[in-house]
């Protein structure tokens, strides 16, 4: 239906009233939006450094690395080589042993599990470690082997990997 | 301005005067003085004034505790002892906070299964319905929010574990947590910021009630039979009658909470939630509160992290559009033979999922989990909308003064299939 040139005026006017009031309240809004993310002291916590000097075979630390624990295991001949007998391609979330370390001895994971934030049990000797002999979430069942993969329960990835360096035989940066 | 605008008179000059600026004195005689009530409604009808009361005794009881509350993470767990300890009475407000929003939950579990039972949901109440969901969800955000308050483990994992469920979301999920959370985990941000809605959602809440009692006001109560008040015969006002008996019920309601709060503070409390927060340790077992557990078996019920977020989120979701799976015409289950007990058996359903919500998630508890879970969706899928299709339901009584005349029997699977009763054909001028 044609309109005669003044309605076509008139909409136009509510149109880009509309449009221009729209594009107003959303730029009014994003500044307060953006304001609930991370603020930048937050996303300035640095790295951390760790002597790793004192950790025997088998065993492993915790620490704190922006608010997270991190795991740092110094993993025994026998669970080197059960983590890498693996076929990646059986796994949830494939990949290989030699993906997710730098010196095969030493792992070093993100100790919060995929599925819902938990911390894994599998730290101490007298922890439960789960079906796959290396980290087991009590939340909710889920089973991590002894490279901090997936093998069982509800969490959908492997346990991640944070960004380290070895600055030299006895200690990491992490971050 | 209409000039013609009839002025209420009252007797009182100072009324007279406000009522003629404004007509608030005669908004509350029409609504709450000589507003009708079907007769016949019982107690369950009194849950409605209980919830209310209780939002209002939570906002109070949270003003004050909020004058003493640190969000800080390193001191919110001391200040929330404190006022345990030194503040005059703090633990009384306390007390009266934490078990007022269990009771809140109570309240409003047996009000909603009020409305399912006598089908208080159905037209004209659609809108009364999904306001009341909204209601629900906005109460579920808030006890969420104010159990991380105290900052101890199970707050603290707490938020921890549900926050986390944002980041089952594809592509956007860990963006949206990390937003959510101002942070990468749980942290000050998270406090600071879980606190200032904790403070503004109730208000929030005050404000949906009102439109939820405006919204059952325009066609008043439903009652147990379900059926439309047609002559005054049928009703008795709010003032006196209703507000004597809402009374009876808030005394009742008083005498309980109150046995909770003096007898048995942490009856509902988890230990571990006295152990502060600590971002290195998980407890062996995360329990919600009993409110949520149902929601959290369904989580839990789903070997999958997506799949079990959408379900648990599906399960209130499915509730707002109740009016529309069901059917059938009648309200309420006193006249549906079948439905009434798959009805119950949802309720009885519902209990076990929260049952085993708390539990750890494996074994039986499990497998009556998962056997809970398709319950509760069949029930709304499959048994609602079919048995409201195959039903026969018995006789509707004419009026509501009829269910009180002697000569009526209730005449189980008498009505004609598909016909609706007179009552009902006058109800809602099918």
């Amino acid at each position: 239906m044609a309109k005669k040139p003044k309605n076509k005026r008139r909409d136009f006017l509510q149109l880009s009233t509309v449009t221009l009031g729209a594009v107003g309240t959303a730029a009014f809004i994003w500044p307060f939006l953006k304001s609930m993310s991370p603020a930048e002291d937050t996303l300035a916590a640095g790295s951390t450094e760790v002597d790793i000097s004192a950790i025997e075979e088998g065993q492993s630390i915790t620490i704190k690395w922006r608010g997270k624990p991190v795991f740092i295991k110094k993993r025994t001949k026998d669970e080197i080589d059960a983590a890498k007998m693996v076929q990646a391609s059986d796994l949830r979330d494939p990949q290989d042993d030699a993906d997710r370390v730098q010196k095969e001895e030493w792992l070093v994971l993100v100790g919060v599990c995929t599925h819902l934030g938990c911390v894994p049990l599998g730290q101490k000797v007298s922890d439960m470690k789960g079906e796959y002999d290396g980290w087991y979430c009590p939340c909710h069942g889920s089973h991590y082997d002894t490279s901090g993969r997936i093998r069982k329960g509800p969490a959908p990835k492997n346990l991640d990997v944070p960004p380290y360096t070895f600055l030299n035989d006895n200690t990491i940066k992490i971050g | 301005m209409d000039k013609n605008r009839k002025v209420h008179q009252f007797k009182n000059p100072v009324l007279n005067w406000i009522e003629f600026r404004l007509p608030i004195i005669s908004y509350f005689k029409k609504e709450y003085g000589d507003y009708p009530m079907p007769k016949n409604c019982n107690y369950f009808w009194s849950f409605g004034a209980l919830a209310t009361i209780t939002l209002v005794t939570m906002i109070v009881s949270g003003i004050f505790l909020a004058m003493n509350y640190t969000p800080h993470t390193d001191m919110a767990f001391d200040s929330v002892e404190r006022i345990m300890r030194d503040v005059n009475y703090g633990w009384l407000m306390r007390y009266i906070h934490s078990n007022g929003a269990a009771f809140f939950f109570i309240i409003v579990y047996i009000h909603i299964v009020r409305a399912m039972y006598f089908g208080s949901y159905k037209y004209p109440r659609e809108l009364n319905w999904i306001l009341g969901v909204f209601i629900f969800l906005l109460m579920m955000a808030t006890s969420f929010l104010g159990y991380t308050l105290p900052w101890g483990q199970m707050s603290y994992w707490g938020a921890t574990v549900i926050t986390n469920l944002f980041s089952a979301i594809p592509f956007i999920g860990e963006g949206l947590k990390t937003w959510l959370l101002g942070d990468y985990n749980v942290g000050n941000a998270t406090l600071n910021r879980f606190f200032a809605l904790h403070y503004v959602l109730p208000f929030v809440i005050f404000g949906v009630v009102g439109l939820h009692v405006a919204a059952v006001h325009v066609h008043g109560s439903n009652n147990p039979d379900g059926i439309d008040i047609k002559t005054n015969n049928d009703s008795v006002n709010f003032f006196p009658y209703m507000l004597i008996k809402d009374t009876v019920a808030m005394c009742a309601f008083g005498v309980a909470i109150s046995a909770v709060i003096f007898f048995g503070p942490n009856l509902m409390a988890e230990v571990d939630n006295y152990i502060p927060a600590d971002p290195l340790v998980t407890p062996a077992h995360i329990v919600p509160n009993w409110y949520l557990a149902p929601f959290y078996a369904i989580l839990r019920a789903v070997p999958d992290k997506l799949g079990g977020v959408l379900l648990m989120f599906g399960a209130i979701v499915i509730l707002f559009v109740l009016p529309w799976l069901d059917r059938s015409k009648v309200r309420s289950c006193n006249y549906r033979p079948i439905y009434k007990w798959f009805m119950m058996g949802f309720f009885v359903n519902f209990f076990a999922l929260g049952y085993v919500g708390m539990l750890p998630a494996e074994g039986l508890y499990l497998l009556i989990a998962r056997v809970g879970l398709l319950y509760y969706f069949g029930f709304f899928f499959i048994i609602t909308p079919f048995v409201g299709w195959i039903e026969k339901p018995s006789k509707l009584p004419l009026s509501i003064s009829d269910v009180y005349a002697k000569n009526i029997t209730p005449n189980i699977g008498g009505g004609e299939k598909g016909i609706p009763s007179p009552a009902m054909q006058k109800d809602t001028n099918l």
